[in-house]
Parts: structure tokens; C-alpha cells; sequence
């Protein structure tokens, strides 16, 4: 059943400091949106929770990307289509490019926010597996401060998060990867646009001569939340290009994930598919020429 | 007393002014507070694409946008692709190529299509296919659809 409009309210604050007021004099009555893509379809089958929203849509400073040197830091405002049009996001993260075209299609990467696909916490969202092989870490803010985490412990289980009622997600940090990198990003999803994930892998290796001294794998779709692969990372860090173990890895996968059976795709299929996409993604690496 | 807002904004150029709901979808606000009724629902949920506008000149699925945001926004809809009163030469191609059956999702087919040609002048088949990417038609098999979109890119319908 739909929404019944008039129940619910909003505000719009001017600056993050009004809306960290705001939030703070009503712990968890709030619930922020911004490019409304998740919360809208909750709100138009009557499922938001909340009835009263704050707009973040004007706190330009949650806007935007700043490059520095050896890091880039995203606002949580900004959409995919602004990932997709940031030179340095190309040069430095393709994947984070990759996953942001892969999200939806171009009306959703349009009003999407990065900050926002982090925080509705889905485990199938696209660019968390691209931000969990980079490394990122996120800052979240309240009236008391502001804090710094890596983005792989903010996710705590199925849409529980390390994000306190006062708080915003408020920018992404993401170390520039240094020396010889390699980059892989793939959706396997029904169809290219507006597919939700069944299997998402992002990974980015670091390599010195022909060894993978660095790996750092991230999956979508295939656990309660986005989350690294540390037992197949580890069996190939230290490895040299030409002889990279493609099977003790798809095997060391199985159990870094723990994926359910749903509409989308069977336990089986994601954990068949996760691994195949593993060793596609490892044989391209053995053919890399650093 | 439910609370509203005065939104002033542009619709397909001019200046308007309307009473609304915070959550009032841009969607209803367009159909009913303005009578803009080109544009079309259809899923609600941002999947189908048929309630395309541009919003401060990007596609946005107008379903998915809440009135609260769209103070001194613009917004542009199929009611304003026509340029004095006469179809765009999109609009004609899509006549001239059948790329509209049904007609249901055309609206939000060529709102989409005209951004896309704003921001890639020659598109390739593939490039008009991720541009129309979330713009879905149950009846056409989208490639009359493509054909006028690039037909339109290669100057062939009269402007």
C-alpha cells in the first residue's frame, strides 16, 4: 500500500551543522536522504519507516571530490555520474568508475549518491566492492566530532552499521594505490543496467616485478554485507604472475563468503559464479606484463 | 494541518509556482498540480524509466524525486521538447521510424534520447543502448527506437 503523503515531514537544513542539530535533538527520528533512489521506492510501497526526512540535498559541503596528493576524498553527496566524470577517479580508481556505471542506469547514477549507496547497507550495492579493494575508510560525523574508519569494519552484519543515530557518513577517503596496480571489476547481474547484483567482485593487486605483493579482493551479493575475501587474498599474496594457484584460491573463497538463496540467483549459483569470477579475474592478472 | 511548501521552480521554461507536500512526488506535481500529463508512471520504483525528466538537466526518474528538493530547480518534460509548437525532429524521427507502439513508455524514451544526444553528438548503437539503458519498451524490441535516435545524430529528419 502506498504512502499516505501528508503523514510525513521534512526538513531542509542549510549546512551540515544545522543537520547534525537536528539530528542530535531527536536521536533516530530523522532519516536522512539525499538522491532518494532507495529511500523513495520504500516510500512509494509504504515501507519508510521514518516519517519525518532531512533533505541533505543543500549541504554543498558534502559535495564534490578533493585531490591531494596519495589521497582523493569524495563527499558523501556525490553521485555516480560525478564519479563517472572526475579524471582523477578514472586514473586512480577505475573500478570505482566501473561500479558506479554498473549502478542502476544513467536516472539513478544521476541522483545516487556514493554516501547513500554506503549507508542503505545492501549487501548486493555496487560500489562497495570497488571501496573495499581500495582500501577506503569513511568519516562519520556528529555534533561531537567527527571520526575516521576503515570502510571494511563499518558494515557489522545485514544492514547494521557502525553508525551512530547522530551520525552522517559524511566523506569517503580512498589511498592513491602507488607503483605497478592492477585492476578488476566485475557485475554479474541479469541483464547490464537496472540488474541487481547476483555476484560482484572488485579486486586490485599491487605487484613488484611478477609478484603480487598486495591483493585486496571486495564482493557484493554473496554475504549479509559487502565484505573482503582475507582467506583467498591470502593464498595468492606472495605469488609469483607466473604461477598464481587459480584453485586452492576459488577453493580459500568458499569460505570467506556465505551467500542465501533469493529471487536473484541460489546460494549454489552465487558461490559456483563468485569463484569462476575469481579465477577469470586471476588469469587475467597472470597475463598482466607489469 | 498536513504541512506544505510553495515550490517555485521552471517547468520547460517558464516560471511556477505550486503548493505541495514535502513528499509529493515531482511526478504528481507535474501531472496533477500542473496538468503535465506526458509524463507517465509506471513502475514507481525507478526501474522502467517512464516518468524521465531532466532536472537540472540530467535524466532523473521523476517517481523517485520528493518535492521538498525542488525549490529553484528546472525541470524540462516531453511537453517541452517541442519547439514552437512543432514536433523536435527526435519527436519526428520516432513518428517516421515507428519507434512508439503502445506509447506509454515514448515520453520518458525521448526525454532520455534528446539528453543523450546533448551529451554525445554521434553515438554508436551500443552508446544509444546505455543511454536508453533504463528506459525499458515492452512492445518495440528497441531497435526502431535506436534507429530513430541515430537518425536524428546523423542529421537525416528535418530540423
Amino acid at each position: 500500500m502506498r504512502s499516505f503523503v501528508p503523514d510525513f515531514q521534512a526538513r531542509v537544513p542549510a549546512s551540515l551543522s544545522e543537520a547534525l542539530d537536528i539530528l542530535e535533538s531527536e536521536p533516530g527520528a530523522w532519516a536522512p536522504i539525499a538522491g532518494g533512489t532507495d529511500l523513495m521506492v520504500l516510500f512509494n510501497a509504504g515501507r519508510l519507516p521514518s516519517r519525518k526526512l532531512l533533505d541533505l540535498t543543500r549541504l554543498f559541503e558534502l559535495r564534490g571530490v578533493q585531490d591531494e596528493p596519495g589521497r582523493l576524498t569524495v563527499g558523501a553527496l556525490t553521485t555516480f555520474t560525478e564519479l563517472r566524470e572526475q579524471r582523477v577517479v578514472h586514473q586512480c580508481f577505475p573500478n570505482l568508475v566501473k561500479s558506479a556505471r554498473a549502478t542502476g542506469a544513467l536516472a539513478i547514477q544521476n541522483r545516487g549518491t556514493l554516501g547513500g549507496n554506503i549507508v542503505n547497507a545492501s549487501p548486493a550495492a555496487d560500489t562497495p566492492p570497488a571501496l573495499l579493494a581500495y582500501g577506503a575508510e569513511v568519516e562519520l560525523t556528529s555534533r561531537a566530532g567527527s571520526r575516521w574508519i576503515p570502510y571494511a569494519h563499518f558494515h557489522q552484519g545485514y544492514k547494521v552499521m557502525d553508525l551512530a543515530p547522530g551520525e552522517l557518513l559524511t566523506r569517503i577517503r580512498l589511498p592513491k594505490p602507488e607503483g605497478t596496480g592492477y585492476h578488476f571489476y566485475r557485475k554479474v547481474g541479469t541483464r547490464q543496467a537496472q540488474a541487481i547484483s547476483k555476484v560482484c567482485l572488485a579486486a586490485y593487486a599491487r605487484l613488484e616485478g611478477r609478484t603480487v605483493a598486495e591483493l585486496r579482493v571486495g564482493l557484493g551479493a554473496v554475504a549479509p554485507v559487502p565484505c573482503r575475501a582475507p582467506r583467498a587474498e591470502a593464498v595468492v599474496r606472495g605469488c609469483s604472475l607466473d604461477a598464481l594457484p587459480f584453485e586452492a584460491a576459488r577453493e580459500a573463497l568458499q569460505a570467506d563468503i556465505a551467500p542465501i538463496d533469493d529471487v536473484r540467483a541460489s546460494a549454489h549459483f552465487r558461490r559456483v559464479v563468485a569463484g569462476n569470477v575469481l579465477v577469470q579475474m586471476l588469469k587475467d592478472l597472470a597475463a598482466a606484463r607489469p | 494541518m498536513p504541512e506544505t511548501l510553495r515550490i517555485q521552480f521552471t517547468v520547460n521554461g517558464e516560471a511556477r509556482s505550486v503548493e505541495a507536500r514535502p513528499m509529493d512526488r515531482l511526478l504528481d506535481v507535474l501531472r496533477e498540480g500542473l496538468g503535465l500529463t506526458g509524463t507517465k508512471e509506471g513502475c514507481g520504483e525507478g526501474e522502467c524509466g517512464a516518468c524521465s525528466v531532466l532536472l537540472d538537466g540530467r535524466v532523473v526518474n521523476s517517481c523517485l524525486v520528493p518535492a521538498v528538493q525542488l525549490n529553484g530547480t528546472e525541470v524540462v518534460t516531453v511537453e517541452g521538447l517541442a519547439r514552437d509548437g512543432a514536433a523536435s525532429p527526435m519527436q519526428e524521427a520516432f513518428l517516421s521510424h515507428n519507434a512508439a507502439q503502445c506509447g506509454f513508455c515514448t515520453p520518458g524514451m525521448l526525454v532520455s534520447a534528446e539528453d543523450l544526444l546533448r551529451r554525445n553528438a554521434s553515438p554508436d548503437k551500443e552508446q544509444v543502448r546505455e543511454g536508453l539503458a533504463g528506459n525499458l519498451c515492452r512492445c518495440t524490441g528497441y531497435a526502431k527506437i535506436v534507429d530513430a535516435v541515430q537518425a536524428v545524430a546523423r542529421g537525416e529528419v528535418e530540423k
